[in-house]
């Protein structure tokens, strides 16, 4: 897999894409938002210093899900009234990404998927139901959220945002469906609850006194 | 960090965020110390000191709540910023809370524990009366109504719809507590399971508990002393009759019908062969100059086997009693028994009645192949002159005795098991919404 190289035009740190198909990165060093254009690579933003947070996953985190391994390559912050939550990059082993969500350590793997009609934000209801390949969902919260940061590798530019509105669907099984009205496009990820132990995650953060 | 600074002298790794560690924050109400213990995840932190709820996701810890003068302080069992291993993984209590329902004018109180891993996340226990639980929070969807609920894949019955009020708080919350609050709590059972539903504010949320044992909590905190005794029987509490009632019935029907199988291949197999049937006549006048007699000799063929002696007479609120010896010829063995007729019978308030019988048998275990006879005394109810009566011997009869001790020596354990079962399940539904019928104060209850 290519990896290619690239310095950092504000501090010149070298920049390295684990995924070829990444369209965003920070640098690590001046936390710069550096997105990719057909020559080189362009400021667009700076991170602010992220809150601290409380998620064992990190970048370079690696894990498996189902047969495939994965390692975390990037991530989006974001808090809530019950506090944050990190939607965590991750490139898997047959150079697919997906998202490891972290939510009060309650973990859900999901993929941004297609549906026709996707409904607008105004138009979801708590209770409402959805089926999206043949599977239905019923919408169980609609929380509004704040973006709060970004850190590594994304598959899409993100960093202008402020208040986002994301509604939950669930199902009777652990699968589970997001609709992300980050943009004036409803995006919708289909996915499911996992859990810790069966990720067999390593290179974690450790805590103190744990 | 400024962003325009020169390159060259770049650190060999970039900064890494700090390791997270528990937090030292002071109280803004009364100053007294606070230790956030689960990181990022708490989102009220009470006050150990002075009670005030107070926002952990704000470095100053604004006060959301407070109180001037407490009610009343309830103390956990497991102390805050204990740890204990808890299904392989360690976690650390981090909040507690103590909740109360009223029914019928009584209030209940039963506590509720936080505990907190990094890496796993939140799960709780909850202890009522010295019954615990072993709570975490859904990941899936269950589906349920009044009268059941179904999770996983599993059904639970209705159990109790009841509301939740919270009375007092201490440590950390990933939820907004609130002293006051009322939730409206739905239980379904599936012992040892307990599917709840809590509504509070439009949102619904539902966790999985299975129960355990005060002494389990005790050994995964290390607690000292003893846990407190369970009072009654809990809505989820395993049954102590771990076993299948039904199943058992079933295990027990099949016994029986193999001891069925078996007494009729006994009876088949034993040879019931007549060997004497002699009808005497009793005088008293003769008894009183003779005794004592003695039957016409017999063969007793084939091996050791039992024989069986039958006497009847046609008594009618009389008796009769005959001693007997069964005499070995050859060898001058003996079995001596003695066997009384007797039968009565009449009419009182009750209507009629009857005890005793006409007939009587007995049978004399291994008696070896030979010439024998028998040795006859009879005695005769003095009220009755004179009567007949018969002896009959039979050789190598079945004997059920032993089979019929069998069926009840596996029945009385059968009924007391089933019995335990029965009242177990009926305390613990006393205590339901749907009581057992007998218990319901109302007979309108159309369940």
């Amino acid at each position: 897999m290519s990896q290619p190289v690239a310095n950092c035009p504000n501090c010149g740190a070298k920049i390295v894409f684990r995924w070829s198909s990444s369209v965003q990165t920070v640098c690590d060093y001046c936390k710069s938002i550096l997105v990719r254009t057909d020559v080189d690579l362009k400021k667009v933003g700076q991170v602010a210093d992220l809150p601290p947070d409380s998620s064992p996953i990190q970048i370079n985190t690696e894990g498996k899900y189902g047969n495939k391994s994965f390692v975390v390559v990037g991530r989006i912050l974001y808090e809530y009234d019950q506090g944050g939550w990190n939607e965590w990059h991750v490139m898997m082993n047959d150079g697919t990404s997906a998202w490891l969500s972290d939510a009060q350590n309650e973990y859900a793997v999901s993929l941004s998927s297609r549906a026709p009609n996707l409904p607008a934000a105004a138009q979801v209801q708590v209770g409402q139901q959805f089926t999206w390949n043949n599977q239905r969902y019923t919408v169980s919260v609609i929380t509004p959220a704040h973006y709060r940061g970004v850190e590594g590798e994304l598959p899409f530019q993100y960093w202008d945002k402020t208040d986002v509105t994301f509604v939950d669907l669930r199902t009777e099984s652990r699968k589970f469906a997001t609709l992300d009205y980050s943009d004036p496009e409803p995006a919708l990820y289909l996915g499911e609850f996992v859990e810790f132990d069966n990720l067999k995650l390593k290179n974690l953060r450790s805590f103190e006194g744990w | 960090m400024s962003t325009g600074a020169p390159p060259p002298p770049l650190p060999p790794h970039p900064p890494l965020p700090p390791k997270p560690q528990a937090k030292g924050l002071n109280c803004p109400k009364c100053g007294a110390a606070i230790t956030l213990r689960s990181f990022g995840q708490a989102i009220t932190v009470v006050c150990g000191s002075c009670h005030s709820i107070l926002d952990a996701k704000d470095p100053n810890l604004a006060i959301l709540q407070q109180f001037e003068a407490i009610t009343s302080v309830a103390k956990p069992l497991i102390p805050l910023g204990t740890r204990g291993k808890l299904r392989g993984t360690d976690y650390e209590v981090t909040g507690f809370q103590r909740r109360s329902t009223k029914v019928d004018g009584v209030t209940y109180y039963w506590q509720e524990y936080v505990l907190f891993n990094p890496y796993k996340g939140i799960r709780y226990l909850s202890e009522y009366n010295g019954h615990w639980n072993d709570i975490s929070i859904c990941k899936t969807l269950p589906t349920g109504d009044f009268s059941g609920a179904t999770y996983l894949g599993e059904s639970y019955k209705h159990f109790q719809s009841t509301s939740a009020n919270t009375d007092f708080v201490l440590g950390e919350f990933p939820w907004q507590v609130r002293i006051g609050e009322q939730a409206a709590v739905t239980d379904y059972v599936h012992p040892p399971r307990v599917l709840s539903s809590e509504k509070l504010n439009k949102e619904v949320t539902w966790s999985i508990g299975e129960y355990m044992y005060g002494r389990e909590i005790w050994d995964s905190f290390k607690l000292p002393g003893d846990p407190p005794a369970p009072m009654g029987v809990y809505e989820n509490q395993p049954s102590p009759v771990s076993l299948n009632v039904t199943g058992m019935w079933v295990a027990f029907a099949a016994f029986t019908l193999f001891l069925l199988v078996l007494m009729a291949v006994i009876d088949m197999r034993a040879k019931k062969e007549p060997i004497l049937e002699e009808t005497y006549q009793y005088n008293r006048a003769d008894a009183k100059s003779e005794p004592s007699f003695v039957s016409d000799e017999f063969a007793l063929g084939g091996g050791t086997s039992n024989v069986q002696v039958k006497t009847s007479a046609p008594v009618d609120n009389h008796w009769i009693y005959l001693n007997y010896a069964l005499i070995n010829q050859d060898t001058g063995q003996a079995w001596d028994f003695g066997r009384e007729v007797s039968y009565y019978h009449g009419y009182d308030s009750d209507g009629s009645w009857s005890e005793g019988k006409r007939t009587d048998s007995v049978v004399i275990p291994s008696v070896p192949a030979g010439h024998y006879y028998l040795r006859i005394e009879p005695e005769v109810d003095p009220t009755l002159p004179a009567t007949p009566y018969s002896v009959s011997v039979i050789r190598d009869v079945p004997v059920f005795g032993i089979y019929g001790i069998a069926f009840l020596a596996l029945l009385v354990p059968v009924v007391i098991i089933s019995f335990r079962a029965y009242t177990f399940e009926r305390s613990r539904w006393s205590e339901s919404d749907h009581p057992p019928m007998e218990l319901s104060s109302s007979s309108g209850d159309d369940e």
